[in-house]
């Protein structure tokens, strides 16, 4: 099977568990397991050829200009990782669905597991390591959500976090590295990067990309002094804890230095940094297991503790401690996530995990008892199970290495660790199944059904199988440390034996196992030493950091960013003004090139207007509706300008908006308080006053300068008049580049005013929903009210012109082409024809009359648009591209049709839906806060013989 | 004529930002929309001045106005109105939420006495 689709199936398998929900549990557990089954019968499809030693490839180039590539390799040790977790995860998977109460929701269980499973996937097939880091990403990620699967459990959220924010910081920390590494060997493809050993660890760079690297395996794989987030990590359901925390996801960043070995390993940086963080792990996780009361808690130390022996072996940069870690994350693999199931079972059926309540389960529990004891004494080294075989090779392997100098460091710290790891072993078996049987059990216990003991059966039959028939998986770990140690080693010659001989390794084993049994004799006292014993609890020293990271970033971001729009707005101009000032000094002006030109007496007249009115603004502004007069007669003077200028089209434009605008800011008005109280200072309003005049100044004379400079270089418009006509068929310029040579901004621009609309539209929606109903039903407006709201002339007057705009808008529209007009104007003015009868008829008697919804309106024009533009590729011409052709009806003269004029309809349609979408909403407030509309469209109506009640005085309840 | 342009740029831009500095949310965006004149007729002037030569081909007229700086402008008239049109309901529903139409955050006690 294609490596794609192993990773891709369970992503796409992912969403199918949500889907299968409603089917039942057993439903949704069986569609997982099929598609893990799918992807894990497609790994060994590739088996042959990666027994032949091949590197499997697939590859296809995403995006190689920033050389990332989805190119995916499988070779032994990817065969092998991805093997543990689609294995594991079969059973994992299984042992789920009897877990998990019936209360969880399993499908959503399963979409995170297959989620987490397809980024483990992926990380250990990745050829291209910034693919790796995506996955890496999406593995914690994943994790989060499964940690924190149990939200109601603050342990469940509080662990999700901390492993999120733990292993999140370490991948940012990876990509630097990765980065780097990529940087160094000029590829980011494994591939590339593996062959350049030498090359690599001459860098310079070699050493911050080793540090940043290995933070970030060290934070997934909980080394010290990262290792405090595992255990918090076990408020998870059970099946999770197996499947991450000792089989999958912390086994991440072991996977990552084993891939990197042969580039990154053999320094002394390395040796120092990786074997002392494993060492100091493997002890210190082993010591802490002792301790704990929870079986889940010994269980993480457990695996803090192994996992700290894995990279300690990795560590020491030879090939046989290579091949023992190996061997070590496999026999680990299987024990660990066996043993997490018993924990488990356990709990599942006496509800609770504490050793001190447990005890004598061996005579209730006898097929868990057995399950348990195999997988915790393998995990203490006892001959005939696999973990002695690599317990074994790992003593060794420590008694060889030199550490600061030392010979015997090493050695008597992994004896010290072994003795630790053997005495929790030990513990763990004889506290919870052995002794009397209590009869204060939560719950009275016993043994499962097959379906949650067979998981872990199957697991505890390899570790036998392998503890007494090593000979079995030689070959297989050799094939594997092959492909680990790739051009940087020989695979040793050792074999894998239960009988080496009286090597000191045994001796070492004999003192451990000893040690520990002795241990667990004088465990009570030992306890209670450890209890009085002061030790710094690393959650809240995680705690304090997180807190006084947030506080920091708290007093950051509200010295600038405090609420104060005021402010953002000072800063924001007083920073381009002095943008400005510093360009000004430091450019240089070239001479003027255009003559100036003489104002005439009219422009003089319009000038002096526009200034009038503005200055009025400012000087009036409290006075609100008054500003919002002379806010037209601005816009009137801009509109005058252009026509002035040669612009009828945005002359047109701007008269319309104008109108549409003051419509919208007088609904407003009629809400909010019509006048502006004296708030601010003299000395405040003399300083905005002066920032002000500056930007005005800075403004005038940025205009001023280049209205009489030609631009340097040949404006593209020479381009745009040639062609109009000849390539666009349009004698109206303007137009033209609209709908045709610049179509698909304008596209994008109908979105964005149709998204403008419907944006007012939900605000106003959720206004309506809340409070606010509340208070807009009881207020009182501010000001007298109109007796005749609905006066008969202007019903009278609108109705009249009602077909008069529509076909000045219908004209302006055909004509846009080739005169003055297009879509947009059209637009604007078919809706302030249908503002009219709102204002004149009302709103019920207008909103009645209509056909269309004007979200439909809007829908209906960007498809348009959109469609037409869509339409050029049946010719296979890009996006947009128009055509045009004359045709002649008799009787008619020659007209033009042009696939420019459907997509200016979408414009126009468009338009339409968005101006009269933001103006309804602001109405529909309106109508709800006064007393509800009149059926009638005038209320005072000669034809009607009784003329209704003065509304002055509504009788609502009347009737 | 530039000076009379340049000058009106100034007069609405220095009004805009005055007003934008203001304290409640209806000068505000009178002083936004005075911005938006300031700035389309900025960028139109980019094209520069240019009197009796619209953008609409002719037979026998060689000379026209720059046209891409009118197109450009035109869009923008018409978002502008979107965008005053989604402030306005911005403001509109921060007042009619809170009884309020100050731009800036009040403080607790303000609150609690308008309130009351």
């Amino acid at each position: 099977m294609s490596l794609f689709l192993i990773v891709a199936l369970p992503f796409l398998g992912a969403l199918l568990p949500g889907v299968m929900n409603p089917a039942g549990r057993s439903a949704t557990a069986g569609v997982t397991f099929t598609i893990t089954l799918a992807a894990f019968v497609g790994l060994l499809t590739n088996l042959p050829a990666v027994l032949n030693g091949e590197v499997v490839t697939n590859g296809i180039n995403w995006m190689p200009v920033l050389g990332l590539n989805v190119t995916l390799m499988l070779d032994g040790l990817g065969f092998f990782f991805a093997l543990l977790i689609l294995g594991i995860g079969l059973l994992i998977i299984a042992y789920a669905r009897q877990y998990l109460s019936r209360d969880d929701n399993m499908g959503e269980f399963f979409t995170y597991l297959l989620l987490f499973q397809g980024a483990m996937v992926g990380i250990v097939l990745s050829d291209n390591i910034l693919l790796l880091l995506v996955f890496w990403e999406l593995t914690s990620l994943s994790s989060f959500l499964l940690i924190g699967y149990w939200k109601h459990l603050p342990e469940g959220r509080q662990g999700a976090r901390m492993a999120l924010t733990v292993t999140g910081m370490g991948g940012l920390a990876m990509i630097g590295g990765m980065l780097i590494l990529g940087q160094i060997a000029g590829s980011y493809d494994l591939s590339d990067i593996l062959q350049n050993r030498d090359l690599i660890q001459a860098s310079p760079l070699y050493v911050p990309a080793l540090i940043l690297i290995l933070l970030g395996c060290f934070t997934k794989s909980a080394q010290f002094p990262f290792h405090f987030w595992l255990p918090h990590a076990m408020a998870a359901p059970t099946p999770v804890s197996a499947y991450l925390h000792s089989a999958t996801m912390v086994k991440a960043g072991i996977f990552l230095m084993a891939r990197l070995w042969p580039v990154l390993s053999g320094t002394p940086e390395w040796v120092m940094i990786v074997t002392t963080a494993g060492l100091i792990t493997m002890v210190l996780g082993a010591v802490i297991a002792l301790f704990k009361h929870d079986l889940k808690s010994l269980l993480a130390f457990s695996t803090v503790s192994h996992l700290g022996l894995i990279t300690m072996l990795l560590g020491t940069g030879t090939s046989f401690g290579a091949m023992a870690a190996v061997f070590h994350i496999l026999n680990h693999a299987t024990f660990k996530a066996a043993l997490f199931m018993s924990a488990g079972i356990v709990d599942h059926e006496a509800h609770t995990r504490d050793i001190r309540r447990l005890g004598g389960l061996r005579h209730l529990m006898p097929i868990t008892f057995a399950i348990a004891s195999l997988a915790a004494l393998s995990m203490a080294g006892i001959p005939l199970l696999n973990g002695f075989l690599s317990k074994e090779m790992m003593l060794e392997e420590a008694h060889h290495t030199v550490l600061f100098g030392s010979h015997w460091l090493v050695p008597v710290m992994a004896t010290v660790g072994s003795l630790f790891s053997a005495a929790y072993c030990f513990r763990f078996i004889g506290h919870t199944f052995l002794g009397p049987v209590r009869d204060d059990y939560p719950h009275t216990p016993h043994d499962p059904g097959a379906g949650m003991w067979l998981p872990p059966a199957i697991l505890v039959t390899l570790v036998v199988l392998i503890g007494v028939a090593p000979f079995v998986a030689e070959p297989f770990v050799k094939l594997v440390t092959a492909s680990l140690l790739g051009s940087a080693g020989e695979v040793p010659d050792a074999h894998i034996k239960i009988w080496h001989g009286l090597v000191p390794a045994l001796y070492m084993s004999i003192v451990a196992v000893a040690g520990g049994l002795l241990m667990m004799l004088v465990f009570a006292p030992l306890s209670r030493l450890w209890e009085s014993t002061p030790r710094p609890e690393a959650k809240v020293i995680f705690e304090a950091i997180i807190n006084g990271a947030v506080r920091a970033a708290r007093v950051v971001m509200h010295s600038l960013h405090n609420g104060s729009f005021t402010r953002y707005a000072m800063i924001a101009v007083v920073t381009v003004l002095a943008a400005g000032y510093h360009a000004w000094i430091t450019g240089a002006v070239g001479v003027p090139t255009r003559e100036m030109q003489a104002p005439g007496a009219v422009a003089i007249a319009g000038w002096a207007m526009l200034v009038a009115a503005t200055l009025g603004i400012v000087f009036f502004h409290r006075n609100r509706l008054l500003a919002l007069i002379l806010m037209g007669i601005v816009g009137l003077m801009v509109s005058i300008a252009f026509v002035f200028f040669s612009a009828p089209d945005l002359a047109m434009t701007q008269f319309t908006v104008e109108a549409v605008t003051i419509i919208l800011l007088l609904l407003a008005l009629n809400f909010l308080p019509n006048r502006t109280p004296v708030e601010s200072t003299t000395l405040r309003r003399f300083r905005d006053a002066t920032v002000a005049i500056a930007g005005g100044l800075g403004s005038a004379a940025l205009a001023w300068h280049y209205l009489l400079r030609d631009a340097v270089a040949t404006p593209i418009s020479e381009f745009h008049l040639a062609n109009s006509y000849k390539g666009g068929g349009g004698t109206n310029v303007v137009n033209v580049i609209l709908v045709d040579f610049r179509g698909f901004d304008t596209f994008g621009e109908i979105i964005v005013l149709s998204i403008a609309a419907l944006l007012i539209y939900a605000l106003t929606e959720t206004l309506l929903d809340g409070p606010v109903r509340r208070r807009l039903l009881n207020r009182t407006p501010d000001q007298p009210q109109s007796g005749t709201r609905h006066p008969m002339m202007m019903v009278v007057l609108t109705r009249v012109i009602m077909p008069v705009v529509m076909m000045v808008g219908f004209y302006i529209f055909l004509r846009g082409h080739n005169e003055p007009g297009g879509g947009f104007i059209a637009g604007l003015i078919v809706s302030i024809g249908v503002v009219m009868q709102y204002m004149a008829s009302g709103f019920s008697w207008t909103a009645a009359r209509l056909k269309y919804p004007y979200h439909g309106v809007i829908g209906a024009g960007v498809l348009v648009a959109g469609f037409t533009g869509m339409g050029s590729w049946f010719l296979e011409k890009p996006f947009l591209t128009s055509d045009f052709t004359y045709v002649r009806i008799p009787p008619f003269e020659k007209f033009e049709l042009a696939t420019a004029a459907l997509f200016d309809l979408g414009v126009f349609l468009a338009v339409v839906g968005a101006v009269m979408l933001s103006l309804e909403s602001f109405s529909r407030l309106a109508r709800r806060a006064d007393m509800p509309d009149s059926d009638h469209p005038m209320d005072i109506d000669p034809s009607r013989e009784k003329p209704s009640p003065d509304l002055r005085t509504p009788e609502p309840e009347a009737h | 004529m530039e000076v009379l342009v340049a000058s009106a740029i100034g007069v609405l831009t220095a009004a805009g930002i005055y007003l934008v500095l203001r304290l409640r949310t209806f000068p505000v965006i009178l002083g936004m929309s005075l911005l938006t004149y300031a700035v389309n007729v900025f960028l139109f002037a980019s094209g520069r001045l240019t009197i009796g030569a619209p953008p609409i081909l002719r037979d026998g007229v060689t000379t026209y106005t720059d046209p891409l700086p009118q197109a450009l402008v035109l869009t923008a008239i018409v978002i502008s109105f979107g965008m005053t049109a989604v402030v306005v309901m911005i403001g509109l529903g921060a007042f009619l939420g809170s009884d309020d139409d100050h731009v800036d955050d009040q403080p607790q006690g303000a609150d609690a006495e308008q309130q009351s």
